[in-house]
Order: C-alpha cells, then structure tokens, then sequence
C-alpha cells in the first residue's frame, strides 16, 4: 500500500469523527496558544520596564539636596554643579545640568495651559534625560548665557496650546513673561500613570531664575556619564566633590547617598534598572511557570482525548488487522492521523496566540518570544504524537480477536 | 513461504497431491485461569479439501466462533497444530498473516465489525485497499461486490444507518471481493430474512462451483442442508461429521468421498 494511499486513508480518519478531531485540535490550540501568550505577556511587561527606565537614562546621575530650605552651605546650587564639572577630579562625567523647576501656567492667545513641570536648565540636559527634540530645535548655551527667553514644550503642551497650528515660533506668556517657542520634544512613553512625561516645558536656566524661581539654590542637578558603564565611578567622583564642597564629614562621606545627615542624594538610573529588571526577570520566570502549568494541562487534555478513543480505535484497528492490513501500514495511518491533528492544532495556536498578542492585554503590550512557539509548539506536537501513536502501536501489535474484543 | 497458498483455485485439480486447505489437529482453546477457566475447544481434529462446504452447528457457546477465528488466523489455539495449505500458521509473522488474511481468507464476522463513520462502499473497499489494487479498480469491484448482495443502492451509507440485515450482507460483500479461496462465514444469514438467505445461499454454491472452499457456521437446519458436509459441534468437541448430498460436483467431489473424515457421531 503507498504512502500517499495511508495518507488518504489518515485524511478519512481524522474526517470521520469530526467532534473528536475538533477536540483534540482544541486541545493542542489551547496548549500551544496559552503558553505562546503568556510568555508574550510577561515577556512585554518586562521590556515596559525596562523600556521605562531607559526612557530616564540609563548613563545619569541625579544629584538632590536633601536638606530643606536649611543652611545654605549645604545647598546645591549652580556654583555647586559647575564644579561637578571638572576633568580632573571627575573624568567620568560627561555634562552637568542644573535644574531648577516650577509649576507654571503658559499662555498663548486668551487659552491657557498649567505645565507639570517647568523646567530650567542647560542645553545638556536634552541628551542626559533622553528628550531629544521633535521638530524646531533646543536652546543653546548661547541662549543660556545671554538669558533668552525661548521655550521647548513637550506634546502634551502642543497639543493643548496650539490644536492644528505649528508652534515654533509662536509667542506665548508664562508668569508675565513673554517666551517664544522654538521647539517640541519628541513624544515620550507616558512612565507612571498619573504623571503624563510630556505635560513639560524646558527653557534655559537663566530665564526661569529670572521670571519665575529667583536665584536660589537648584532643584537638582542631572549629571551625565561618560557612558553606561561608567556611571558608578561618576558617581563616586561627584560624590567626593560633593562632600568637599558641601563639607561632609568623612564618617557619613561612604554612605552620602542614604545617610540621614547627608545634604544631597545621588540616584543611579541605572542602579534602578538593575533592581527592575530583576523583577521583571522575576515576572517572566513566573508567567513561565503558569505557562508550563498550561502547557502540563492541555497536554493532559490532549492525552485525555486520545485515551478516551482507544477503545474506538482499537476494535477498529482489529477489523483492520482482520482484513489484512500489517502493523506498519496501521502504525503509518495512526501517526499520521496524530502528526495531522496535532500540526492543525498547533498552527491554529501559534496564529491565535499572534493574533492575541496584537491586542493589549492586562495593560501590556505582549512581545511574543519566538523560543516560546517552537517549545510550545514542541511539546505539544510532542504529546499528540506520543498519545496518537503509542495506543495505536499496542493495539496493533495484539491478535485481531483480542483487538476487537477490547474494551 | 506461502506461495503455494497464493495460487488459485484452478490449481485444484492439477496438483495431485496437494495439502488440505485446512488440517486442524488436537485444537483446544482455553480462556482465562483459575474458577473462570473456560474449555472452548477441547481438541479438535478437522481436515477439509480444496473446494469443499462446510456447514458447523452446534448449540450456543459450543466452541463454533472460536473455531472459526483460530482458523481465520485471527486468533491462536492454546494447544494443538494448525496447517492452512500445508503451512503450519504459527510459524507466520505479522506480514505473513497479514497477507494471508488479505489474500487468502474472506472473513465474515458473526458481529459484522463495519468501520463505524465509514461508507458501505469505503468498507468494502478496504481489504482491497490494504492487497495494493488501485482507487479506480477497488472502486468498481466494491459497487461489484455490494451489488451482488443487492445492497448497490446503499452503498453510500454508514454502518449505523443500515439495518442489522443489510450490515451482515455489507460484511459479506467485504469478505467476498477479495475473490479469497477460503470463505469463512459466522453466521452469515443470522439476520437475514428466508428471501435474502435464498439470495446469499446462492451466491455460496456459485462460488463453490467455481471451486472456491467455504466454512460456515449457521444455527439453520436449511442452511446447513445445503452444504456437501455437515459437522455439529458440543462442548468444544466435534460431535458428528457428515458427508450429504449438496450441488452436485465432478470430479472434485469425487475425489473429497475418500478424506479421512473424524468418528461419527458421539455419544450424548
Ligand atoms: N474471550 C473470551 N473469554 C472467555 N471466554 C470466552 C471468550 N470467548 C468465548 N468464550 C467462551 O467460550 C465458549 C465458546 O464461545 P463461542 O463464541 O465459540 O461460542 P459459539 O459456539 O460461537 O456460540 P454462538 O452460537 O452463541 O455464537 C463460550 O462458553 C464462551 O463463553
Ligand atoms: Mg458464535
């Protein structure tokens, strides 16, 4: 008998018993697509995270004082981040950038719009902080020199101000003072959920200390690595400039950055991202698990079915003996009928599993791990082949009679 | 190995000297152990020749099936030796018996065993499918052999929307189409009514003219009439063995009178 005459017979088989068929193509779909997803899940969730601290930085430093409106030696101030750059004692960091911030309402053509944030700064702080600029361009340290007053808005500004109009170059007011748009940054992914990343606006740090904040201590100064694997020795260098400036005694020096009596805090971005991508790691690990717990329970599915049909495929498999069919052609029809059942399901899962993963699902955007669909996949096929043939492969070696006679 | 077995029924008379179709010697089955021990066949010793009829009777649970299926090569005897064409069956493996039953033997079943979910047609096609014959040529000898049992009309049905009689004539048309030299049929009229049996009975001594050798088992005293040798089965043992009248026969016939035949008659 030919292989393709078997297949035929196989194609007939898995026809026959339609509920069956379908069943056991649920089965492996289920198998397959829930593990493909799952995966996809903990997988996109893991790389938001990550995808949100590196929207931070990840070769920065944020240096903030920690003392309240408290003596002013040990305030930060623009003095204090000038000499954070200094090539000598601190060849690690790359740029420094000053902040200072305020809450400020724009205005432009009788509508108004209250930023977030109102930033301050240097032209550096662009790159430091991962907001490069959209359309227009950023202020330069010419600009921060000579006090201009020009302003970068972030999206959300944009849109809120300017509906349908292009904003660069237009005039609007904030806290009395008239400002001039010259550029909008790119949309940035929206980090934590009730603080919108691009409700800013950046302008150079000499025209916010006049207009709006005084020539007082900064907010903060973001400090820029010489790159990401230079950030822990930028940190040390500017935490010992720090303490030399700020006078810290040697004893609360080691630990500046936690110590209670410190006048400034320095965050690692990247530090962050260690302990965040730990969790996440974490996350995927466990939606692994409960993928596998899936993949354990469709595969118990699939077995079930195909054990439930043996009793059927058996007689069966005695009248096919009976009337002269070898062992090999029987197991060849059997394997394929499995290999068809199993492929179908598998297919179907791998599409339902791509098709799920287009839509947002728990608030995360699935990324599907191409490992996953081949294990899955695998393992699945795996179990409909073994549980379709190895009944079949018993049955066919007992005695015609024995086989119809089974039970 | 079992190349004499292949060659037609038109050798018959050619070969002198050619082994019985079936030589059956101290035949018991056994099944299971201990208090639910069953003695099915208590050792039967049984020959029949090229061409022969054979009718088995006997009461219910005489051993008759297990008979048929030991010699159907669908099961084994616990003891005792069995030659089909001179050819100890035993020593057979898989292929060997698969081609045998194949090629050799037309089954039919005391329970029909149809395929279930497939077509009269796709079932009478089957044994002919696994001899290796083409789509075409299977297709035309099936709606052959289902017309021959008058069931042409239905050959597009499935097992479960014929009823018991048209199923038993499906599972003869599936053992006949093969063309096999050796018939054997369990029951085959069980469920039929007097005008199909008629029909049926009537296919038998065509192919028995034509030289083919046919075992039957029946529980009908006109049916068992109608063969050229009645043997009755009791409790696992041959009972009485007799040679009667039947369509008449040449020289085959003939020459069937003078094979050792069992003791006639036991006591009850
Ligand atoms: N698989 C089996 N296991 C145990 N006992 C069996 C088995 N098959 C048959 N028997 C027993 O063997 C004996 C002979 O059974 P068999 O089927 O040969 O009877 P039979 O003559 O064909 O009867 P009927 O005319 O009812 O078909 C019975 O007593 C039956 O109970
Ligand atoms: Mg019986």
């Amino acid at each position: 008998m030919s292989l393709f005459e078997i297949l035929r017979f196989a194609a007939r088989g898995v026809t026959a018993n339609k509920l069956r068929s379908a069943l056991t193509t649920l089965g492996v779909l289920i198998g397959v697509g829930a593990v493909i997803l799952l995966v996809a899940v903990g997988n996109g969730s893991a790389k938001q995270i990550t995808d949100r601290i590196a929207a931070l930085g990840t070769d920065t430093l944020t240096v903030q004082s920690t003392s309240r409106g408290g003596a002013s030696n040990t305030a930060i101030t623009v003095e204090t981040a000038k000499a954070l750059r200094d090539p000598v004692l601190a060849p690690d960091v790359k740029s420094v950038s000053p902040v200072v911030s305020a809450s400020a309402t724009i205005t432009y053509q009788g509508s108004d719009h209250s930023v977030q944030q109102f930033v301050g700064t240097y032209p550096s702080y662009f790159g430091a902080s991962n907001t490069p600029v959209g359309t227009g361009a950023a202020f330069s340290d010419e600009d921060v020199a000579q006090g201009r007053r020009v302003l970068v808005i972030g999206q959300t500004v944009a849109e809120e101000l300017f509906p349908g109009v292009e904003p660069v170059g237009a005039e609007v007011t904030v806290g009395g003072s008239l400002f001039t748009v010259v550029g909008v940054l790119e949309e940035k992914s929206s980090s934590s959920g009730f603080q919108d990343a691009n409700d800013v606006a950046v302008a150079p740090l000499t025209a916010v200390q006049q207009t709006l904040t005084g020539y007082g201590p900064v907010s903060s100064v973001v400090v820029e690595a010489t790159g990401s694997d230079r950030v822990d020795e930028a940190q040390a260098q500017v935490a010992a400039i720090l303490d030399q400036r700020l006078k810290v005694s040697a004893t609360t020096s080691g630990a500046a950055n936690r110590s209670n009596s410190s006048p400034y805090r320095i965050q690692n971005a990247s530090q962050l991202l260690e302990t965040q991508t730990e969790t996440a790691d974490t996350f995927t690990v466990l939606l692994g698990a409960v993928a596998g717990i899936s993949l354990l329970v469709g595969g118990i599915g699939i077995t079930n079915i195909m054990l439930v049909t043996v009793t059927e495929r058996t007689r069966e498999i005695g009248i096919r003996k009976a009337l002269g069919a070898p062992r090999r052609v029987i197991l060849t029809q059997f394997l394929a009928e499995a290999t068809m059942l199993s492929l179908t399901g598998g297919g179907l899962g791998v599409a339902a599993a791509l098709i799920g993963s287009q839509f947002t699902i728990v608030g995360v955007k699935p990324v599907v791990v191409p490992s996953s669909i081949v294990l899955a996949l695998g393992v699945s096929v795996a179990i409909g082949l073994f549980f379709g043939s190895v009944p079949a492969s018993r049955a066919a070696g007992l005695r015609p009679i024995d086989a119809l006679r089974y039970e | 190995m079992i190349g004499p077995m292949m060659n037609g029924p038109e050798d018959r008379s050619t070969r002198p000297g050619h082994p019985p179709v079936l030589d059956v010697r101290g035949l018991t089955k056994v099944y299971g152990e201990g208090e639910a021990t069953v003695h099915a066949l208590r050792g039967v010793d049984l020959v029949v020749e090229r061409g022969d009829y054979v009718a088995i009777m006997g009461s219910s649970g005489s051993g008759k099936s297990t008979l048929m299926n030991i010699v159907g090569c669908l099961d084994v005897p616990t003891t005792g030796r069995y030659l089909l064409d001179g050819v100890d069956v035993s020593r057979l493996n898989d292929r060997q018996l698969a081609l045998v039953r194949n090629r050799l033997i037309g089954f039919v079943f005391q329970a029909f065993n149809l395929i279930p979910r497939t077509t009269a047609l796709a079932n009478v096609e089957l044994p002919l499918a696994y001899a290796g014959v083409p789509a075409a040529e299977r297709r035309r000898r099936a709606l052959a052999a289902l017309d021959m049992v008058g069931l042409a009309a239905r050959a597009g049905h499935e097992p479960n929307q014929l009823s018991g009689g048209q199923q038993q004539r499906v599972a003869v048309a599936r053992a006949l189409v093969t063309e096999p030299a050796l018939v054997l049929a369990d029951e085959p009229t069980g469920n039929l009514d007097s005008r199909s049996t008629a029909d049926l009975l009537a296919i038998f001594d065509e192919l028995n003219a034509a030289g083919r050798t046919i075992v039957l088992i029946t529980h009908e005293p006109e049916v068992g009439s109608r063969a050229r040798r009645l043997i009755k089965l009791f409790d696992g043992q041959i009972a009485a063995d007799v040679r009667q009248g039947g369509p008449a026969r040449g020289s085959a016939a003939d020459r069937m009178l003078d094979q050792p035949t069992v003791p006639m008659e036991r006591i009850r």
